[in-house]
């Protein structure tokens, strides 16, 4: 049996039972579980510092947690870290297009790095370009392109090898309105298409209640509600996501955030700009 | 499918990911596929090379040939400039090599690194990947040096074995030295720091070594320190293959430590390399 034929019989793509990271004295994931179903659009919501990233890093083998068992694709993300990054896409926070290289020179170089055999590249490249959109730039060097553009270009990198599970770190950031719809309207056509898995952080409330399909707010380290957006709205008793939010958070000023990583926020914004 | 038999199936595809065979397909494809990503980033920036080859044309005219008829300091050879050759040359490689660490902090700021480590490439093909960049700089510089040298007229010997025995050794050099570099890079978090700490390392690699004078002419603790230093058996090779000069030791034993060097600098790179995100 085929990895992709076995990951169609899994209803959970992404088991996450009992998760613990900790820095230090500091634990920055203290005890989640939750799951992500097979062709699932699933957001992970929450402030600063509220383990997000954390979390999304354990799931794509970067970071080892404390306690708990984390699942992706069937494989153990601890004991089968590369069966793991053999079936996952990951485009993180930070910009990871290479600039000194070309748009098609990036898609070719991560075609390699995740092993799409040679006779196929060709045609998977076609594909990633014609699903997001990027034959018009494919020559110009990664540092002339917008920020739109750049996030696509990531996502496309990231489809070639044909994930099983999408992690999207906070993928809509620093983008302007318009740049934001085409990167989500690219994702809708993945997922219809494709029905590829997402996992996505974002600080976007319109954007999370409108393109997620379960939701998950996470406050210091703890999954603070879990829900479909009407489940979440119904049972806090409100109009919109950002009432649930400010509800499960406090509504206290955000204290997450390192200086390093208000600086390197600032620094993509200002590349994104 | 029960847990059970899930469990099973994905503990075999780790495993058969993690066969011999597989393991060195897998890091040599993850080697090309950086190495490949260096050569066209430096064709996209090949006026870089020439730049760079601007500092060991000046140690070698302006330092060489201020120096050019010390017969104490030319090791044998009756043109200082020639003794000099190799040294310039590995001392260059050495300032590509010790400072390409900067770009993994780079690649870190930009989260490159984060997406390069959770992509099934091997962690030592990234790592060799990467300082196959660094000896795809260094040879450039070989070979302008070489020509300038060839232009120039400075005697060395020019047989095809040597030149390009000397240029293996080079190259082995750089990337081991490449190798030191990213293992630095992932101890430091900022830029700054590293740029310190490359300072504080290249110049007691260059000087305490046979690249500018002979050992002979060194006291015995810096002698002593200079057997230590893998440069000099690099630059004694080179030395050796281009100028017929041997100052002990033999060639065998030049190329041994550069290989032993490069694969102990390329391991613990491999494993300290994804450190460099936490």
């Amino acid at each position: 049996m085929t990895a992709l034929a076995r990951v169609e019989e899994l209803e959970r793509v992404v088991e996450v039972e009992a998760l613990v990271v900790r820095f230090g004295e500091v634990e920055a994931v203290a005890g989640i579980s939750f799951e992500v179903g097979a062709g699932e659009v699933f957001g992970l919501l929450g402030p600063n510092g509220a383990g997000k990233t954390t979390t999304i890093r354990v799931l794509t083998t970067l970071l080892r947690p404390a306690e708990g068992s984390a699942f992706v694709a069937g494989h153990d993300v601890v004991r089968d870290g590369l069966a793991v990054r053999q079936s996952i896409g990951y485009v993180p926070q930070a910009i990871s297009i290479d600039g000194a290289l070309t748009a098609h020179e990036n898609l070719e170089f991560y075609g390699r790095a995740t092993g799409v055999p040679r006779r196929d590249r060709r045609e998977r490249i076609e594909e990633a370009v014609e699903a997001m959109q990027l034959a018009s730039f494919l020559d110009r060097l990664g540092r002339t392109l917008s920020g739109g553009m750049l996030r696509r270009l990531e996502i496309a990198t990231a489809l070639l090898k044909q994930p099983v599970v999408l992690f999207l770190d906070e993928p809509t950031v620093g983008l302007d309105p318009t740049a934001r719809r085409l990167v989500w309207e690219r994702l809708e056509l993945l997922r219809e298409e494709a029905g590829t898995t997402v996992l996505v952080t974002t600080h976007q409330m319109e954007e999370a209640e409108r393109q997620c399909d379960r939701i998950a707010v996470m406050d210091r380290g703890r999954i603070a509600t879990l829900g479909t957006p009407l489940e979440l709205r119904s049972r806090h008793g409100v109009a919109a996501l950002e009432d649930v939010f400010t509800e499960v958070t406090g509504g206290r000023l955000e204290e997450g955030g390192s200086f390093r990583d208000v600086r390197a926020s600032r620094r993509r914004s200002r590349r994104l700009g | 499918m029960s847990a059970q038999a899930a469990d099973v199936h994905a503990g075999s595809v780790e495993a058969a990911l993690r066969s011999l065979p597989v393991r060195a397909a897998r890091l040599r494809d993850g080697t090309l596929a950086m190495g490949w990503a260096e050569l066209r980033k430096l064709r996209h920036d090949h006026l870089d090379i020439f730049t760079r080859s601007v500092q060991p044309l000046l140690w070698l005219f302006i330092f060489g040939t201020a120096l050019r008829h010390n017969q104490a300091l030319a090791g044998g050879s009756s043109d200082y400039r020639a003794y000099l050759a190799p040294g310039v040359m590995a001392q260059a490689a050495l300032f590509v090599a010790i400072f390409f660490g900067l770009g993994v902090i780079w690649e870190r700021d930009v989260g490159q690194l984060q997406r390069l480590l959770a992509t099934p490439l091997p962690r030592l093909g990234i790592v060799l990947g990467k300082a196959t960049g660094a000896t795809i700089r260094a040879l450039a510089q070989a070979v302008v040096l070489l020509a300038v040298i060839a232009v120039t007229g400075i005697s060395i010997r020019w047989s095809v074995q040597g030149v390009v025995g000397a240029v293996v050794l080079l190259l082995l050099g750089t990337a081991a030295f490449a190798c030191l570099s990213m293992i630095l890079a992932s101890l430091v978090r900022t830029r700054e720091r590293f740029m310190g700490i490359g300072q504080l390392v290249v110049m007691p690699i260059f000087f305490a070594s046979s690249a500018l004078y002979p050992l002979a002419l060194m006291p015995a603790w810096l002698r002593a320190v200079a057997h230590a230093n893998p440069l000099t058996y690099e630059v004694h090779g080179m030395r050796q293959l281009l100028l017929g000069i041997s100052t002990g030791g033999t060639l065998w034993v030049d190329f041994a430590v550069a290989i032993v060097f490069l694969v102990a600098m390329a391991v613990i790179a491999a494993k300290t390399y994804p450190r460099a995100i936490l």
